[in-house]
């Protein structure tokens, strides 16, 4: 009877640890399914002209994505440009001025506003830029990034600060340097690995993003000139071209997958290797 | 000597005025930092005032009854929007119901049970299907899962579960089922990345009491660390809810986009953030406009609500230490 109980829990413990592995598993299966198939769908139409030509007409064969992911490259910058001091800068002050108080409220403020659907932004940019210039645009288009980048950015940076030992600040202000120099040249130098790690996470994230583009970035078949015309982007062209009805877009779709895909996996490994050395804690 | 004490004077006012401008600079940089965070706050202000003062048109003609009509015809303009709060609460739990066990399952793995050399692999390729835009898996989903679902699990589901209204009528393929099903690929990471961090948190005397009373591996996990990590691990599938109810591109690819309330998931259906992404670019008078304005409030109304109680469920009860 003792005996059994025993063989029991024993079985017990063996039976759920090979059910949780079964749960991880499941996790990933559709990870290595979705690169395997868009490895084999869209090697094939990847070649030269997808980098170089502009989408073919319909009904034409060939054509490539030259100016969608250029624009994608635009919006990205764009989207750096306004976000990064705002979630950096945000980010230091909650690490390094603000009272516990106020911090707390504006971390759980960002981490609502990270939940927000990103189909919201692209609607509220749209109110805001699109509907009174009368027309979608690039501007449009990295705002709603920026916007969608500034709460990430302001957490990871503040969880890096926050990693900072405070004798470095205290070393620094007990030579005399005043406060925000020793900010600027010890804290935000020490923890620059670690915020660029996380801002380039914030790109990667929203580089793939596609509804917040719909209607303010909106695409465009042709090579945009004007920041303040509308701009192609990688996401879009493949949700354009997937939810169409003709073969050759659909390759064309699967083309551009596997190259939003790479880019945005590649940046997720260089972080990896980035912060493998002694620094990995710094993330 | 005179040259000596005018250097002096001068090298004292050099440095009171040093003094001075760093005091400035202190504060300057003070306060630009202080603007960059409250931008925070503003952002929240600015999407709420803009939905709100965009839906005003939709507000004042509707009124309540835009929650609870199912007219949803843009030619009469007519404008409820309960086949979409049906679609987006229907695809979510079914969402949830399929990833919570998962997730948990799998960071339990991951913290208690797995041999230690495997975790890194695995939580770096856990973190990677995160990584994936939705448009990607939004791909995937219409030219892959949807066939297969169609031919394999649908038919299987409807066999062997057919005598419930819920596997019942015709399969398409795109379904309310499909469009669960891709959600659900979509919040595992997350819900098992902040499981993971919960259930860290768990102090090692609970493990170590549980161990010292004769407690097999799996025993521990269950008393000491499941019953320990409850209301963390509820707060982790609260989160992963509010990420399902705005998943947009990929649900929108699946789901089939049909305002209907059916009571087979077989049967397409149509979610809040999918009818704006399918329709507000093409909206063309300025009551559906106003209407798209009003489905993306109400989208916004959940979405802060539900994420705000997982905020405050991990914060107060999942324990010092949890990052999400």
């Amino acid at each position: 009877m003792h005996e059994n109980r025993h063989t029991f829990r024993k079985g017990v413990n063996v039976l759920m640890q090979v059910v949780t592995l079964l749960c991880a598993l499941l996790v990933i299966v559709p990870l290595f399914l979705i690169f395997y198939h868009i490895l084999k769908q869209g090697i094939g139409s990847v070649n030269l002209a997808f980098f170089t030509h502009l989408p073919a007409p319909v009904g034409e064969t060939g054509g490539g994505m030259a100016n969608a992911i250029a624009g994608t490259f635009v919006l990205l910058g764009l989207a750096a440009l306004f976000g990064i001091p705002f979630g950096v800068f945000g980010g230091v002050y909650l690490a390094e001025y603000a009272a516990p108080r106020v911090a707390w409220w504006i971390r759980f403020v960002a981490d609502i506003l990270n939940g927000v659907p990103s189909i919201i932004w692209g609607m509220t940019v749209s109110a805001l830029i699109v509907l009174r210039m009368k027309t979608f645009s690039a501007w449009a288009g990295g705002i709603v990034l920026a916007m969608i980048m500034v709460p990430l950015v302001l957490r990871t940076t503040e969880e890096v600060l926050a990693l900072v030992p405070s004798g470095y600040r205290e070393a620094a202000l007990a030579l005399g340097i005043s406060r925000w120099r020793t900010i600027f040249s010890i804290v935000i130098r020490t923890a620059l690995k670690g915020i660029i790690t996380g801002l380039l996470l914030a790109l990667a994230r929203v580089a793939g993003e596609t509804a917040p583009l719909l209607f303010t970035a909106f695409g465009n078949a042709f090579w945009t000139h004007h920041l303040s015309e509308p701009i192609a982007a990688l996401p879009l062209q493949i949700f354009a071209y997937g939810i169409s009805p003709y073969d050759d877009w659909h390759r064309q779709a699967w083309a551009g997958a596997l190259v939003l895909l790479l880019l945005v996996v590649s940046i997720n490994i260089a972080v990896r290797i980035l912060t493998r050395d002694r620094f990995s804690k710094l993330v | 000597m005179m040259v000596i004490e005018a250097k002096a004077v001068t090298g004292t006012e050099a440095a009171a005025e040093k003094a001075r401008t760093s005091g400035a600079g202190d504060l300057l940089f003070k306060w630009f930092t202080f603007l960059m965070a409250i931008s925070i706050l503003v952002l929240l202000i600015l999407v709420g005032y803009e939905l709100l003062k965009s839906s005003k048109l939709s507000l004042h003609k509707f009124g309540w009854h835009f929650l609870s009509s199912s007219d949803w015809d843009p030619v009469a303009e007519q404008f409820g929007a309960l086949p979409f709060i049906f679609g987006t609460v229907v695809s979510s739990l079914v969402a949830l119901i399929i990833a919570v066990p998962l997730s948990v399952g799998t960071a339990l793995y991951l913290t208690e049970l797995a041999p230690l050399w495997i975790r890194p692999p695995l939580i770096f390729l856990v973190e990677l299907l995160a990584a994936i835009p939705s448009v990607i898996l939004g791909l995937w989903g219409i030219f892959v899962m949807v066939p297969w679902l169609r031919e394999y699990l649908f038919p299987a589901l409807k066999s062997s579960l057919g005598f419930l209204p819920l596997f019942q009528g015709p399969i398409y393929g795109v379904s309310i089922l499909a469009g669960g099903i891709i959600i659900a690929i979509m919040i595992l990471p997350i819900i098992t990345s902040v499981s993971r961090e919960i259930i860290r948190s768990v102090p090692n005397l609970q493990r170590e009491a549980a161990y010292a009373l004769g407690a097999t591996r799996w025993e521990v996990t269950r008393i000491a660390v499941l019953s320990y990590a409850k209301k963390g691990l509820f707060g982790a599938a609260i989160l992963g809810l509010g990420r399902a109810l705005g998943e947009t591109m990929a649900v929108t690819m699946v789901i089939g986009n049909r305002p209907e309330i059916a009571k087979s998931l077989f049967a397409p259906g149509y979610t809040l953030a999918s009818v704006v992404a399918n329709e507000f670019a093409e909206a063309t008078t300025d009551l559906y406009v106003s209407a798209l304005f009003e489905i993306g409030l109400v989208l916004l109304g959940v979405t802060v609500i539900v994420n705000a109680l997982a905020q405050v469920l991990l914060k107060t009860l999942g324990g010092p230490g949890v990052k999400v």
